[in-house]
């Protein structure tokens, strides 16, 4: 227990001295997770639909190699995103950023959520609370009528 | 109120319809590059010749950069003999044609500068950086670069004479300096 302790320190440390910019040129060493993590949030430029990071593409590929470089350069995810953005455009993004006329994307969806659930409790309020309306007259039946069928009732039993 | 309902349901579909219209007359694949009226970027590649080609040694002259590969078919074919047409044509007034060929095959891209009788430099872009650089999304893409360095036209698909004449005799009128 103690030496996974010390081993799991022992990386920290480690790890925490990568994170130390020790000039330009060095590189840094590359988690695949963060290639992904990037990768992830960029639209694969020869598809339908699909992220860099799932995309079997040799562009893709390249994509992903580009920034793996980028990171081991010292670059930030959000610095390569904006090289990327700067290139292609807000389109590269698979979700469009918070802002501007995009939030209309964010906001659309809980606005509908909103008004559907309101509209659905006021109209079932307005169903359930109905004022009972009155019942059609039984006038029509004259009172000759309901005594025969009274009479008929009782026989037929 | 009851006038006010049947009115407004078939009128929330409005808005979806003039959605789904827009939605299909706009080609997914028509992306409004960034790069148009922004410098150019540099770069540098070895040419098939194994001449070291870079954008740099070139300003001063209209640059014409086309990306294409030899599995591109049939565009990248029917547009090369139109670039080797007008880079012999315009090639002693100042303008330059560059082919990129991009993730592509070495053997493959020679096949296809000699099947096509290519003299422009054609360079491979190995690793795609300079694809990425210009934000390159399929081949054939071509971008025109203007005597000053900054890229003044993206052309997505196969281009055409009218489309080089036209662009390059704007940027030639032009004066060479600010």
């Amino acid at each position: 227990m103690r030496a996974i302790a010390l081993t799991v320190l022992a990386t920290l440390v480690l790890l925490g001295a990568a994170r130390q910019p020790a000039g330009a040129q060095s590189t840094k060493p590359v988690s695949e997770d963060t290639v992904h993590e990037v990768a992830a949030q960029l639209r694969c430029v020869v598809c339908q639909n699909l992220s860099v990071a799932d995309s079997p593409s040799e562009m893709a590929s390249q994509m992903r190699a580009i920034i793996r470089e980028r990171l081991a350069a010292g670059e930030s995810p959000a610095e390569i995103q904006r090289y990327f953005v700067d290139r292609y455009g807000e389109w590269i993004l698979l979700s469009p950023p918070r802002r501007g006329f995009n939030l209309l994307v964010w906001l659309l969806p809980v606005a509908a959520v909103v008004v559907g659930l309101t509209a659905t409790c006021a109209l079932v309020w307005r169903w359930t609370h109905r004022p009972r309306r009155a019942r059609p007259s039984p006038a029509a039946v004259d009172a000759a009528m309901s005594e025969r069928i009274r009479r008929e009732m009782e026989r037929g039993s | 109120m009851k006038r006010i309902w049947r009115w407004l349901i078939p009128l929330a579909a409005v808005p979806v319809l003039a959605l789904l219209a827009y939605g299909f007359r706009v080609s997914p694949r028509d992306i409004p590059s960034p790069l148009v009226g922004r410098p150019a970027p540099a770069f540098a590649l070895d040419t098939l010749d194994g001449a070291p080609w870079s954008l740099e040694a070139h300003r001063g002259k209209v640059v014409v950069v086309n990306f294409w590969a030899s599995w591109c078919y049939p565009a990248c074919y029917e547009e090369a003999p139109v670039l080797e047409r007008n880079w012999r044509g315009y090639r002693d007034r100042g303008v330059v044609v560059m082919g990129v060929d991009i993730q592509d095959k070495r053997e493959a891209a020679q096949k296809f500068v000699g099947d096509l009788g290519l003299t422009f430099p054609v360079a491979q872009d190995p690793k795609g950086t300079v694809s990425v650089d210009y934000g390159v999304y399929g081949v054939p893409e071509t971008f025109f670069v203007d005597r000053r360095g900054r890229i003044r036209m993206k052309h997505v698909g196969a281009v055409t004479d009218e489309v080089f004449r036209a662009t390059v005799d704007g940027l030639l009128a032009e004066p060479a300096s600010p």
